[in-house]
């Protein structure tokens, strides 16, 4: 458990909402709090837990900015379509 | 281009179902992260966790190299998609974006690309018909 990027262990943050403003403490409430995603509009951000190239690693979608990027949800590993 | 495809599933049931059936689809497996939304957050901002069944329907983002989403599909789970049409939308932004042309529906690489301005009104006619794409 020594590599860093191995996150077999750590979560991942989720959704990644505005920072709360320095005043107002953070909760878990506010920290989900981002707009639904639509056309034109900025996709939200995002960290999630992966599996890629043998190992595991948290994949951020803001770590892919300035490429073109497709992300695709589906029901469940193990299904048929 | 770079995909990310997520499901509710954990990164644990990703591995196991990349070397147990995907890579017997996909020569060496899928070549893109599999992210797991555990919990469905991710998939509930995108307007596509299914909270009843708690999991992600299929939907799928085209997200611009500036973060912009330029494109969203979602289906109900029987039904899967089309890479084809995800890959010519994809080409047809690129090019949008590269040349400020406009695709004309159905476009495909290398078809007519339109240059709107108060010339085209009522002549798009003469620049682009059905028939150059569904003959």
């Amino acid at each position: 458990m020594s590599e860093p990027k191995d996150s077999c262990v750590q979560p991942a943050r989720g959704i990644i909402g505005k920072p709360p403003s320095a005043d107002i403490p953070a909760t878990p409430a506010q920290e989900v709090n981002v707009e639904l995603a639509r056309v034109g509009q900025k996709a939200p951000d995002f960290e999630a837990g992966a599996y890629f190239g043998g190992g595991f690693k948290n994949v951020r979608l803001s770590d892919y900015a300035g490429k073109w990027v497709v992300i695709c949800f589906y029901p469940g590993d193990f299904t048929f379509v | 281009m770079e995909v990310l495809s997520l499901s509710t599933d954990s990164r644990f049931v990703h591995k196991i179902w990349q070397e147990e059936e995907l890579s017997k689809m996909v020569d060496g497996g899928v070549p893109f992260p599999m992210l797991s939304d555990a919990g469905g957050k991710i998939g509930r901002a995108y307007g596509v966790y299914d909270e009843a069944a708690g999991v992600d329907i299929r939907g799928r983002f085209i997200i611009d190299p500036d973060g912009v989403i330029r494109a969203m599909e979602v289906l109900t789970p029987e039904v899967g998609r089309n890479v084809d049409e995800l890959l010519r939308q994809v080409k047809a932004f690129q090019h949008v974006v590269k040349t400020g042309e406009v695709t004309p529906s159905g476009w495909q690489p290398g078809t007519p690309t339109l240059k709107p301005g108060p010339s085209l009104v009522g002549k798009v006619w003469k620049e682009w018909q059905p028939r150059i794409i569904y003959k």
